[in-house]
C-alpha cells in the first residue's frame, strides 16, 4: 500500500494547494491591512474584490488584454476602496466595533447588489492569465498557471511590504495604525491614512479576484464568497494582525485543505469549507493570537 | 405617591394597548399579509433572544441562524420521524437549541468582540454543509417536508384551526401562535433584564474585570446568556419550520444570521421594545425595496444602504430613538417634585 503511494501526485497536490492558498493570501492580507488600521474585519472585502473582477471583465470585454485590464483594475479599485472609506467608514470611525462591523455588512449587500444590477446574472469567464501547459520540474508536471498564480500573489504582497517598509508614506500609515494620537501630533493625517489602507486593501482584493476568476470555467456575482471565508480562516490561523502570518496561514490552509480533500474520502470536496471553518474555531479556541499574532495585553 | 400611581396606570394602559394591537392587527390586513406578520414574529422572537446576548451581555453572535436551524430541524425531525404534532415540538426545539447555545458559549469564554463574531460566523457558514452531510436525519439537500411526509401532524392543514371553540384560518392561527409566543418571550426577557440576572449580564457587558471583581462568575453568566438566547432562537426556528412546512439547508444560510444581527442592531441594542421595529425592518425592507426597482440587485443595494444609513444616523438603533422620545415623559413621572 505504502509502495503504491504516488509522490508525484503529492507534489502536484501541494503546488495546487499553494496556488489556491496564494490567491486567498492576497485577500487575507487585505483583511489584515484593514484590521490593523481600522480594528475591524471587513466583511465586504470579498464583495469588493468581486466588483473589481467584474470591472476587469468589462475591460477585457471591450478589447483590452488581460494584463492591461489587470493594471487598470488595480488602479480603479484603489480609488474605489479609498472612496468607500471616505463615504461610509469615516462617519463611524469612533463608533464601537459592532457599529463598524454592521456598516461593512451593509456594504456587503450594497456592493453585491450593485454588481448584480450593473452586470446581468449570466455566468461569464475571464481568459487565462497564464498558459495551462504543464512544465516539467524534476520529473513532476506542474501547471504554469498554478506557478504563475503563486508568483503574482506573492509578488503583490511583497510589493506592499516594500511600500510599508521603505517609503515615508508607508511609515506614516504604520504609525497611524499603531498610535493615532501621537501620529496626529507629529503631523500625520491619520484619517487619510485609513483611506489609504482601504484603497490598498481594495487593490489587493482586486488581484485576488482577478486570479480567482480565470481558474474557474465560469463565474458569477458569488465568486468571492468562499474565497473570503478561506481568507478569514488563513488570516486567523496566521494571526489577524500579522501580514506575514496571513500569507503563511493561507498557504498552509490551502495545502491542508487540498491534501485532505484528495486523500480523505469522507471530506472530499463538499466538506472543504467546514474544514476551513473548523480551523478558524480551533485556532480561536487554542491560540487566539494565531501563529504570528501579537499577544494583546492592556492595563485595567 | 400620585406619581407612582400614574406611572402604574400608564404601564397598564400600554400593556392593554399592546394586547389590543395583537388581537386586532389581523383584521386590518389581508389573510396573505397576516402570514408576513407571522414571519416577522419569528424574527421578533429570535432577535429578542439575540439582544439578551449581544445587547445586554455584550457578546456578538453572527451564528444565530444556525441555532434557528437546530430548532427548525428538531421540529421537522420530530414531526417526520417521530410523528409528533407540530406545535408540541416547540418546547423541545427550544431546549435543543438552548443546549447547543450553551455549547457555543463554552468557546466564547476565551473570545471577545470581533473574534467571537468570527467564530460564531464560522458556525453559521458551516451549518448548511453539515446539514447536507448528515442526510439520514436531515434529509440532506432536499430537507424535510412536513406537509408531504407527515401531513396529519401539520396543524391547520384543512384551512381552519379550531381553538377553544373559535375557528380561524391557518394564517391567522400562525400569526396568533407566533406573536403569542413572542409576547410571552418578550415578557420573560423583560423580567430577566429587570432582575438579578439582567444586572449580572449588564455588568459583564460594561466591564468584565469589574464584574469579576464584584464576584460575578463570568463563565456562568456568559454561558447562561448563550443558552437563554439559544432557547429563543430554537423556538423561532421551530415556528419558522411550522410556518413554511419545510426545512432545508437553504432556509438557514449565514445570510439569516446576518439578518438577525441587523434586526437587533437596527432595533437597538439593549432595547427590548425596539425589537418590534427591528423585526419589521428585516421582514419588510427587502420587500419594500423591490418597489424602488425590481431590477436584479437593486433590493439588496437598497437594503444594504439602509443598514449603513441607520448605523451612521442612529447608532443606538430605533430603540435609542424611542428612549430619547420617551425621556421627557418618563423623567417627569419618576422625578420627585
Amino acid at each position: 500500500m505504502l509502495l503504491a503511494f504516488d509522490w508525484t501526485q503529492l507534489a502536484q497536490q501541494i503546488v495546487i494547494g499553494l496556488a489556491s492558498g496564494g490567491v486567498w493570501a492576497t485577500l487575507a492580507v487585505a483583511l489584515v491591512l484593514i484590521y490593523r488600521s481600522t480594528g475591524v474585519v471587513n466583511f465586504a472585502q470579498g464583495e469588493m474584490a468581486m466588483f473589481s473582477t467584474f470591472i476587469a471583465w468589462s475591460l477585457v470585454h471591450h478589447g483590452l488584454s488581460y494584463w492591461a485590464a489587470f493594471a487598470l483594475t488595480i488602479a480603479i479599485s484603489f480609488l474605489g476602496g479609498a472612496a468607500i472609506e471616505r463615504a461610509v467608514i469615516r462617519p463611524v470611525e469612533r463608533a464601537p466595533v459592532l457599529t463598524v462591523v454592521m456598516v461593512t455588512l451593509g456594504l456587503f449587500f450594497v456592493v453585491n447588489g450593485a454588481a448584480r444590477w450593473l452586470w446581468t446574472p449570466e455566468t461569464r469567464s475571464l481568459p487565462n492569465a497564464f498558459s495551462t501547459r504543464p512544465i516539467d520540474v524534476a520529473g513532476v508536471a506542474f501547471s504554469i498557471q498554478d506557478l504563475g498564480t503563486i508568483a503574482v500573489s506573492l509578488g503583490a504582497v511583497f510589493l506592499l511590504w516594500l511600500f510599508f517598509r521603505f517609503t515615508k508614506l508607508g511609515l506614516a500609515s504604520r504609525a497611524a495604525a499603531v498610535n493615532p494620537e501621537a501620529s496626529r501630533l507629529l503631523g500625520v493625517r491619520v484619517s487619510w491614512m485609513l483611506a489609504l489602507g482601504w484603497g490598498l486593501a481594495a487593490a489587493l482584493g482586486a488581484v485576488s479576484g482577478m486570479l480567482t476568476a480565470p481558474a474557474l470555467a465560469s463565474f458569477d456575482q458569488n465568486l468571492m464568497q468562499p474565497v473570503l471565508l478561506y481568507a478569514f480562516a488563513g488570516a486567523v490561523l496566521g494571526g489577524l494582525d500579522s501580514a506575514l502570518g496571513a500569507v503563511v496561514g493561507t498557504m498552509l490552509l490551502g495545502v491542508l485543505i487540498n491534501l485532505l480533500g484528495t486523500y480523505v474520502d469522507w471530506i472530499g470536496t463538499e466538506l472543504r469549507l467546514p474544514v476551513a471553518l473548523a480551523v478558524i474555531l480551533g485556532v480561536l479556541l487554542f491560540k487566539p493570537t494565531g501563529l504570528f499574532g501579537r499577544v494583546s495585553a492592556w492595563r485595567v | 405617591m400620585r406619581q407612582r400611581a400614574l406611572g402604574t396606570a400608564l404601564w397598564l394602559l400600554l400593556a392593554v394597548a399592546v394586547l389590543v394591537v395583537y388581537v386586532l392587527a389581523p383584521r386590518f390586513v389581508s389573510d396573505f399579509h397576516t402570514r408576513d406578520l407571522a414571519h416577522a414574529g419569528v424574527f421578533f422572537i429570535a432577535i429578542v433572544g439575540l439582544n439578551l446576548l449581544t445587547g445586554y451581555t455584550g457578546q456578538i453572535s453572527l451564528g444565530h441562524g444556525a441555532l434557528m436551524a437546530v430548532g427548525g430541524y428538531t421540529t421537522a425531525a420530530l414531526v417526520v420521524h417521530e410523528h409528533w404534532r407540530d406545535v408540541w415540538t416547540i418546547p423541545l426545539a427550544g431546549v435543543a437549541a438552548g443546549i447547543v447555545g450553551f455549547l457555543i458559549g463554552l468557546p466564547a469564554l476565551r473570545l471577545s468582540g470581533l473574534y467571537l463574531a468570527l467564530a460564531t460566523f464560522a458556525f453559521a457558514v458551516a451549518m448548511p454543509s453539515l446539514l447536507k452531510k448528515f442526510s439520514g436525519l436531515t434529509g440532506g439537500g432536499q430537507g424535510l417536508r412536513l406537509l408531504e411526509q407527515a401531513p396529519l401532524q401539520v396543524t391547520g392543514l384543512s384551512g381552519t384551526v379550531t381553538l377553544f371553540g373559535h375557528s380561524t384560518s391557518q394564517n391567522h392561527f400562525l400569526y396568533y401562535l407566533t406573536w403569542g409566543i413572542g409576547l410571552v418571550g418578550f415578557l420573560i426577557a423583560w423580567l430577566i433584564v429587570r432582575g438579578r440576572l439582567g444586572r449580572t449580564f449588564r455588568a459583564v457587558r460594561d466591564s468584565e474585570v469589574a464584574a469579576a471583581s464584584a464576584g460575578i462568575d463570568l463563565a456562568r453568566a456568559k454561558t447562561t446568556a448563550f443558552a437563554i438566547s439559544g432557547v429563543y432562537a430554537g423556538v423561532a426556528g421551530a415556528l419558522l419550520a411550522i410556518q413554511s412546512e419545510i426545512v432545508n439547508p437553504l432556509s438557514f444560510t449565514f445570510l439569516l444570521s446576518i439578518l438577525l444581527l441587523v434586526g437587533t442592531v437596527v432595533g437597538g441594542l439593549g432595547s427590548l421594545p425596539g425589537m418590534v421595529l427591528g423585526a419589521l425592518f428585516i421582514q419588510y425592507l427587502p420587500d419594500l425595496s423591490t418597489h424602488v426597482s425590481t431590477a436584479q440587485g437593486v433590493p439588496d443595494f437598497v437594503f444594504g444602504a439602509a443598514i449603513i444609513l441607520v448605523m451612521i444616523l442612529l447608532p443606538m438603533g430605533a430603540g435609542g430613538l424611542l428612549r430619547r422620545l420617551a425621556e421627557p415623559l418618563t423623567t417627569r413621572l419618576y422625578t420627585r417634585p
